[in-house]
């Protein structure tokens, strides 16, 4: 942990697409502010552009994408080419739900962090997202 | 990483957002970045508070709706509370304003209380500062309704729209306290309601009392974006208004920082050391500790 962070770490939660199994998205941003974190939280039927739109102007530490619905691989790649494309690749992109491992694999691959199946302890992913930000984002 | 000496423009949304994280949390570019903020044109602050629920985000989301069709440029600062307990915060306010998530013409920024007691945040006056100077033609604050201390609102806001819902009318009782004094308009908004003519009645003989000029009343219904052609009127009509409010909350807020620049060289973990030190003593006394100590 990088100890010149002082501020609360931002995230946001949002659903894309059609998907509509929102409970996991709304335990996560819960957990997360829990934990002392400053959640935006967007919910359902978002864009990967309107995501990316949000992220930019909350200058969030982290997205965390939740996707049931098995529309992961066109969904995940899309938000990816937009960081690329705004230069906001030191934002973290994490996400969970229902995502077969070679997916998670190939994801990760292209930028994606880590992807937490059902049943993770949402203890475990609080670990992840504050490691993460205290070690890549230094202000 | 970030030149604190570069003109922040409302094109530039990446800029402009990262301006705002640095005044938020008093990042070490943040005095400079705020000394150098220049303001070319007035920029109406709108504030827009109310009880939880009431229907401020909705009614934010169809005013950018009205605004934006005459070519303006709109920030919003949707302020969400703290909780107290684990310091964390969830902010929905975007939920409803889904539609203008990708406008090129409309940054939304969502903010936490962070233990501020006013229905602001700590350092929204900041914030707000930096978007006035970016250029954007509207700044739209939505402030969490808590009711009692909303002073700090009136102050920053060029004007305050307070939203109510229609309630039995013993509650305008309890509005009257907190929120009566600050609006310079009231929108009664689910106006679809069946009691919301009576409300409405209710409200207009509370605030014509004691008062030479009726403050004006407004129905909607944000949900189904009914009403708010008048609102918006309001808004532009009211928009050169001079603020004399400004100016007790400015002082309070130099006054403020002009505190903080004066204990800045104090050191609280010396304090704290001397302290210990000056209790081991008998008959310690804080009040004479505190005049030797200066
Ligand atoms: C409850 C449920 C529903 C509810 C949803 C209620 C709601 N509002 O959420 C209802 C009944 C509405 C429903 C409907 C459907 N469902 Co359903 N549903 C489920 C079920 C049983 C549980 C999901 C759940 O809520 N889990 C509890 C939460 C807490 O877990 P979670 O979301 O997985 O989240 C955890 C992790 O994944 C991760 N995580 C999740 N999101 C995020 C986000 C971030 C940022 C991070 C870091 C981590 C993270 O952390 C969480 C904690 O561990 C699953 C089966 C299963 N075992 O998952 C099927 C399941 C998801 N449903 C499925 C299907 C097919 C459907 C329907 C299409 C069925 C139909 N034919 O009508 C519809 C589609 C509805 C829609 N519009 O999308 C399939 C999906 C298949 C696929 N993707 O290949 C599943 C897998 C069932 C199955 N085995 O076939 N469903
Ligand atoms: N019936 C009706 N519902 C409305 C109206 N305006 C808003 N709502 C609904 O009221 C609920 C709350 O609306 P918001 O806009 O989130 O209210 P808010 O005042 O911003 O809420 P907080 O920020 O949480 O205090 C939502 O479900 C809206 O759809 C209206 O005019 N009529
Ligand atoms: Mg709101």
């Amino acid at each position: 942990m990088s100890n010149t962070f002082n501020r609360p770490i931002r995230v946001l939660v949002a659903k894309v697409g059609l998907d509509g199994h929102d409970r996991g998205a709304r335990i996560i941003a819960t957990s997360l502010r829990d934990a002392g974190m400053e959640v935006i939280y967007t919910g359902l039927r978002q864009t990967p552009e309107m995501v990316v739109n949000t992220a930019l102007q909350e200058d969030v530490d982290a997205i965390g994408i939740s996707i049931l619905s098995g529309a992961h691989m066109t969904v995940f790649p899309k938000i990816i080419k937009l960081i690329k494309e705004k230069q906001m690749d030191d934002v973290l992109l994490t996400g969970g739900g229902i995502i077969p491992d070679d997916d998670r694999l190939a994801l990760k691959q292209q930028g994606v962090g880590e992807l937490f199946p059902p049943g993770t302890s949402t203890q475990d992913i609080v670990k992840y997202i504050t490691e993460w930000v205290h070690s890549h984002r230094n202000f | 990483m970030y030149n604190s000496k570069a003109t922040i423009s409302s094109i530039n949304f990446k800029q402009v957002a990262r301006a705002l994280t640095i005044v938020e949390n008093d990042l070490t570019e943040s005095a400079e970045l705020l000394k150098n903020l220049t303001f070319n044109k007035p920029t109406p602050i709108i504030g827009i508070t109310g009880p939880p629920g009431a229907g401020k985000s909705t009614l934010v989301n169809e005013l950018i709706n009205n605004l934006l069709k005459e070519g303006n440029k709109i920030a919003v600062l949707a302020i969400d509370p703290t909780s107290p307990f684990n310091f964390g915060s969830l902010l929905g306010d975007r939920i409803r304003m889904a539609s203008h998530f990708n406008h090129p013409d409309v940054f939304i920024r969502s903010l936490a209380t962070r233990g501020s007691l006013g229905g602001l945040s700590v350092k929204t006056i900041e914030m707000a500062d930096v978007l006035r100077a970016a250029g954007f033609d509207y700044v739209l604050i939505e402030t969490v309704g808590v009711g009692q201390s909303e002073v700090e609102i009136t102050g920053l806001a060029d004007f305050t729209l307070v939203v109510l819902v229609p309630e039995a009318g013993d509650e305008i009782q309890h509005i009257k306290s907190g929120l009566m004094e600050i609006a310079d308009a009231f929108i009664v908004n689910k106006a679809d309601r069946a009691d919301a003519d009576i409300f409405f009645n209710n409200l207009k003989k509370i605030t014509s009392q004691n008062k030479e000029e009726q403050t004006q009343i407004f129905k909607t219904v944000a949900s189904q974006a009914i009403g708010i052609d008048e609102v918006t009127a309001f808004i532009k009509s009211s928009a050169s208004q001079k603020n004399q409010r400004r100016e007790l909350l400015l002082t309070q807020k130099a006054y403020q920082l002009i505190q903080h620049k004066l204990t800045r060289h104090i050191d609280k973990k010396k304090l704290q050391h001397a302290i210990a030190e000056a209790l081991n003593t008998e008959g310690f006394n804080l009040y004479s500790f505190v005049d030797g100590y200066l």
